[in-house]
This record gives structure tokens, C-alpha cells and sequence, in this order.
């Protein structure tokens, strides 16, 4: 088996599967009934690339494997997700910027992955760029609207980012999985993505009225299994159907 | 005779010509009232609705079952909305409808006080709850109100797409593992009662039954709609190879449908006096979510506001 394109795989799949997670917890509870769904679709969408890119998974991986039994049986060592997307729904503005953070990389990421030498991710990120362009239009305006909306919401999403603005360099500090997926065409270069990041981040906080905190990047180590404390409860809770009644259809 | 009556003959007689209803239209002050009052407590529970499910969301046994799940309450939150626009038409806003459900003064489908305790009371929850709203609703679809008549038809072909998944579930927990098999028996067996009380009081402790008849928003009454879903329900739950939890559920040949038990009317009644299961969690999570969402409210509200300042600035 191609071991590192699998991983790579499962690096973008977790990704959207933990976000998807995160904003799956809010179906029901939003600040309205409209948010309640474009987030609930945001989710949504999210779940949909995650099945996409584990079916191709489950069909490179040798051994017998499923969607599910990548999505689903896989311990907290063993997600490549960065730490950004476990991050938790704190409030509105927490999901909001969070959202933000990952749309902008997510739509970079994509935007390369259109020309991939991959062809099934390049199908993949062809379905997927569409419905993310729709959700960096959301978290972007909510982002303005909180930023320049009340002094409370300013306030509220400035902490957020000061929380969550220091996870994003994860975003480009390339594995060794992803130096050959960049040397073999599949995957981009994220040195190159990282200006773009920045300056587009930049730019959207200063049209919603938020400086760029001048707090440090976090060590991180998501991509290489070690994350915050927060995903194993994520998996208990994702994971318990799987593992109290294991090896069954539903 | 005086023009109110006159008007009001006018009314009933554009009704009975089966014509509809529009919120333009002059209407009985009686006729609003009741359409705010039902349209609004449908929309609450398209609403609360979402909550049971919802509770099932981030534990849902494999990717193809969370995705549906999730469409699914996508779909509850949609009818809300739509059910929400229809009242607003009889002049109520959306924030006077709200008020009134955190309250308690607006009541909703009792349905939802229930706990969903398995992942089988979701597939319990899409067969029988959205199979029992299914009944009413295909009934409204020809109510006099054009707005609601209109809501309904969107929101039954939904509706009837979610039974059908729901069915699903329980199709593939019934031909499953015997512990997948017990989970789908013990859903049924804690949701089928509370599924039949879904149509309301027996129709002699129904008083408003006849002036809802008048007005085309009942066509059935509640003992005749609640017959016919036992009639439909219980053939299903044989094919599914689980049993009715109801020792005199028996097919009378001479009256062409399946005889059933008595409910419960001391739990029906204490449910519907806020005494069910969930009642006090439901509307908590309700109230919780708006009191937290009002500074997003408030900040959507001011930046629309500086906008359009700024707009008007430009322009100067
Ligand atoms: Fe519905
Ligand atoms: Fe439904």
C-alpha cells in the first residue's frame, strides 16, 4: 500500500471530520434557527468529504477496511487532524473564528489540490472547493458582523482569537508525509500557502475591526498524533456506537 | 343583519367552495387567532423536535447513518422556519412566538418530552413520529389557510422521505444481531404509546373538533386519524418481525381495522401539563440557546445598522 498517501488522506479526513464533530454538537441549540442550519450544513459538507476521502482510503489500504472502520476505530494516537479543529464550542464566536481559521486554509489546500497529480483527490477537492468557497462566505461575514457588531461581540470574538489564533501555524509545519506528497505533485507546498494564509487573514481581521494578537504560535503536534486533551472525549462519544456493539451493520 | 355577519357568512361560504384563504384576505378574528395558535405550537415542535434526534447526532453508529441524521434535523429546523414565515402573515412576530413557547404558554408535540435512550429510538423516532405527523399533515395539506396548506405540502414530502429512513433503521436493527434486535424491540415497545397519543384527546374530551372541522384544518377527527395509523403501522411492524406492545391489538374483521388498547390519558395529561420525562430539559435547552444567542442577535443587528450608515455616507 502507498502508506503516505494513506496518511495523507487521513490527515485531510480528520480535518473535516472533527470540525464536522464539533459543529454537529450544535445542531439544535444555534443563536437562531438560520445559523442553526448553515452550520448544521457547514457539518454537513464536511462529513461528505470525509466520506469521499476514506472510501479512497479504505480502497488503497490492503487490509479490509471501510469507511467506518477508518472513521470509527482508530485511537486519539492515531488521528492526524490539527489541533485547531477539536478545539471546543465555547461560543458563538469560538465557532465562528474557528470556522474562519480552517475555511481559509481548507480553501488554499483545495485550490491546489484541483491540479493534484492525484486524479481521485483532484475529484475529490473539485466537489469539495464549491462547498467551501459557500462556508468561508459565512465565517467570514459572521467574523465581521461579531467584530464590528457590539462591544460585546467584539470583545467576545477578540478572545477567541487570542485562543485560537496561535494554532494556526500548525496549519504549514510540513510532515515528512506531506514533503513527498508536495515532491510527488499530490499535495501543495505549504511554505507557499502560508504567506497567502497570513495575508488573507490579515486582511479579513482588519475589516472586521481585530488586530492580529501578539501572542506566540503554539507548539503543536497534531498532524504527528499528539494533540490537546480535548479529542479523547471527542472519540469516546464519536467512537461509542463502534465500540460497544463492534462488527455490526447499521 | 349586521355587515359583520354578512362578512362572516362570506367567509365560511369561500371555505365550503373550497377556496383559500389568503393573509390579505379579511378573516374572523377567531380564524386568526386559532391559525396563530396552531401554526405557531406546529412550528415549536418542528422546533423541540430537533432536540430528541439531536441528542443522537454525535453518536451515530457509522458515517452514512450520521449524515442522514443530520439532514434530517436540517430538515426539522426547515419546517420550523417555513411554519414560522406562515405565522407571521396573521401578524405575530417570530420574538412574540418564541416568548410565548419559552414561557410555557405555547405548548408543542408532547412527543418530544420522551427520552431517546438508543440509537433504535432514532429509527423508532422517523417511523412512527414522522410516520403519526405524516397523517396529520397530508390532512392540512387542503386546510383553508393558503399559507399552512402551502407549508404543509413542502414539508410532507419530507416528512415522508424521514419515515422512510427511519423504517430503515429499524429494517436493518430487526434483521440484525439479537442485541440489534432487542434495542429496535425496546424502542418500539417505549415510543408506541406516546405515538398514539400523538393525535390528541379522544374525540369526546375534543371540544374544538367541530369548529376545526368548519374551518377545513380538521377533516378527520382525532380517534378516526389515530385508527387509521394503527391500521397502517401495525402490518409494518410484522414485516419488521417485532411485536406491538398492546395484548389486545387484534384485527376485527367486521369493522374493517385493528382494535387497540386504551392509552394512558393520566400520563397523556400529565405530559401535556409539563410533567413528561424531558419537559423541563427541552424547554431549557430551548431558553439556553436563545438567552445565548442574544449578543449574536444584537451584533447581526447593529453591524446590518452601521452598514447601512455607511451606505447612506457613501452616497452623500
Ligand atoms: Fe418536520
Ligand atoms: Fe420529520
Amino acid at each position: 500500500m502507498d502508506q503516505n498517501l494513506y496518511n495523507y488522506l487521513l490527515m485531510l479526513g480528520d480535518n473535516s471530520m472533527i470540525l464536522g464533530h464539533r459543529l454537529s454538537e450544535l445542531c439544535g441549540h444555534g443563536p437562531s434557527l438560520e445559523t442553526d442550519i448553515a452550520l448544521t450544513n457547514i457539518s454537513l459538507d464536511l462529513f461528505g468529504q470525509v466520506r469521499n476521502i476514506f472510501q479512497y482510503a479504505a480502497k488503497l489500504n490492503d487490509q479490509e477496511s471501510s469507511e467506518d472502520s477508518i472513521a470509527f476505530l482508530r485511537n486519539e494516537r492515531q488521528h492526524y487532524n490539527c489541533i485547531l479543529v477539536e478545539q471546543p464550542n465555547t461560543d458563538f464566536a469560538h465557532v465562528i473564528l474557528r470556522q474562519y481559521l480552517f475555511d481559509q486554509f481548507q480553501l488554499l489546500q483545495l485550490n491546489f489540490l484541483l491540479q493534484s497529480k492525484d486524479e481521485q483527490l483532484k475529484a475529490i477537492a473539485a466537489k469539495s472547493i464549491k462547498e467551501t468557497k459557500y462556508h468561508i462566505r459565512f465565517s467570514s461575514e459572521w467574523c465581521k458582523r461579531l467584530g464590528q457588531g457590539t462591544e460585546i461581540s467584539h470583545n467576545k470574538i477578540t478572545t477567541a482569537l487570542e485562543l485560537l489564533y496561535p494554532f494556526c501555524n500548525e496549519f504549514f509545519e510540513t510532515t515528512e508525509v506531506e514533503k513527498e506528497m508536495m515532491e510527488r505533485g499530490i499535495g501543495p507546498n505549504l511554505e507557499e500557502l502560508r504567506v497567502q494564509y497570513f495575508d488573507n487573514v490579515t486582511t479579513l481581521l482588519n475589516e472586521a475591526g481585530l488586530s492580529i494578537p501578539q501572542t506566540p504560535f503554539r507548539v503543536s503536534g497534531g498532524k504527528h498524533g499528539r494533540h490537546s486533551e480535548h479529542l479523547g472525549y471527542i472519540l469516546a462519544e464519536f467512537q461509542y456506537m463502534q465500540k460497544t456493539y463492534p462488527n455490526m451493520q447499521w | 343583519m349586521s355587515p359583520e355577519i354578512n362578512l362572516e357568512e362570506q367567509f365560511q361560504a369561500r371555505i365550503d367552495a373550497g377556496q383559500k384563504i389568503e393573509p390579505k384576505d379579511w378573516m374572523p378574528e377567531k380564524y386568526r387567532k386559532t391559525h396563530i395558535r396552531q401554526i405557531s405550537q406546529h412550528a415549536h415542535s418542528e422546533v423541540v423536535g430537533m432536540l430528541p434526534e439531536g441528542n443522537w447526532i454525535t453518536r451515530a453508529p457509522s458515517l452514512r447513518r450520521k449524515v442522514g441524521l443530520l439532514a434530517k434535523v436540517q430538515d426539522e429546523a426547515g419546517h420550523g422556519l417555513y411554519l414560522y414565515s406562515a405565522a407571521e402573515t396573521l401578524g405575530i412576530s417570530r420574538d412574540e412566538m418564541y416568548e410565548q413557547l419559552h414561557t410555557g404558554k405555547a405548548k408543542y408535540s408532547s412527543i418530544f418530552n420522551y427520552p431517546t435512550l438508543s440509537w433504535a429510538d432514532i429509527g423508532a423516532i422517523g417511523w412512527l413520529v414522522d410516520g403519526a405527523a405524516i397523517i396529520n399533515q397530508v390532512m392540512l395539506t387542503r386546510t383553508s389557510f393558503g399559507p399552512y396548506a402551502r407549508a404543509m405540502v413542502r414539508i410532507c414530502k419530507e416528512e415522508s422521505f424521514h419515515q422512510r429512513q427511519g423504517y430503515e433503521i429499524m429494517l436493518g436493527l430487526a434483521k440484525g444481531t439479537p442485541e440489534q434486535k432487542e434495542m429496535a424491540q425496546d424502542a418500539l415497545n417505549r415510543f408506541w404509546w406516546p405515538s398514539l397519543m400523538m393525535f390528541g384527546p379522544r374525540d369526546e374530551d375534543s371540544p374544538n373538533t367541530a369548529q376545526s372541522v368548519k374551518w377545513k384544518i380538521k377533516r378527520k377527527t382525532n380517534d378516526e386519524l389515530r385508527q387509521q395509523f394503527v391500521d397502517i403501522t401495525v402490518p409494518q411492524a410484522e414485516f419488521l418481525g417485532l411485536s406491538i406492545p398492546d395484548p389486545t391489538l387484534q384485527w376485527n374483521e367486521e369493522r374493517g381495522h385493528y382494535d387497540f388498547g386504551e392509552i394512558d390519558w393520566n400520563e397523556f395529561w400529565q405530559v401535556v401539563k409539563g410533567n413528561g420525562p424531558c419537559n423541563k430539559e427541552r424547554l431549557a435547552a430551548r431558553v439556553d440557546a436563545w438567552e445565548e444567542g442574544a449578543w449574536v442577535r444584537d451584533a447581526a443587528m447593529a453591524y446590518a445598522e452601521w452598514k447601512e450608515k455607511e451606505k447612506i455616507k457613501k452616497a452623500v
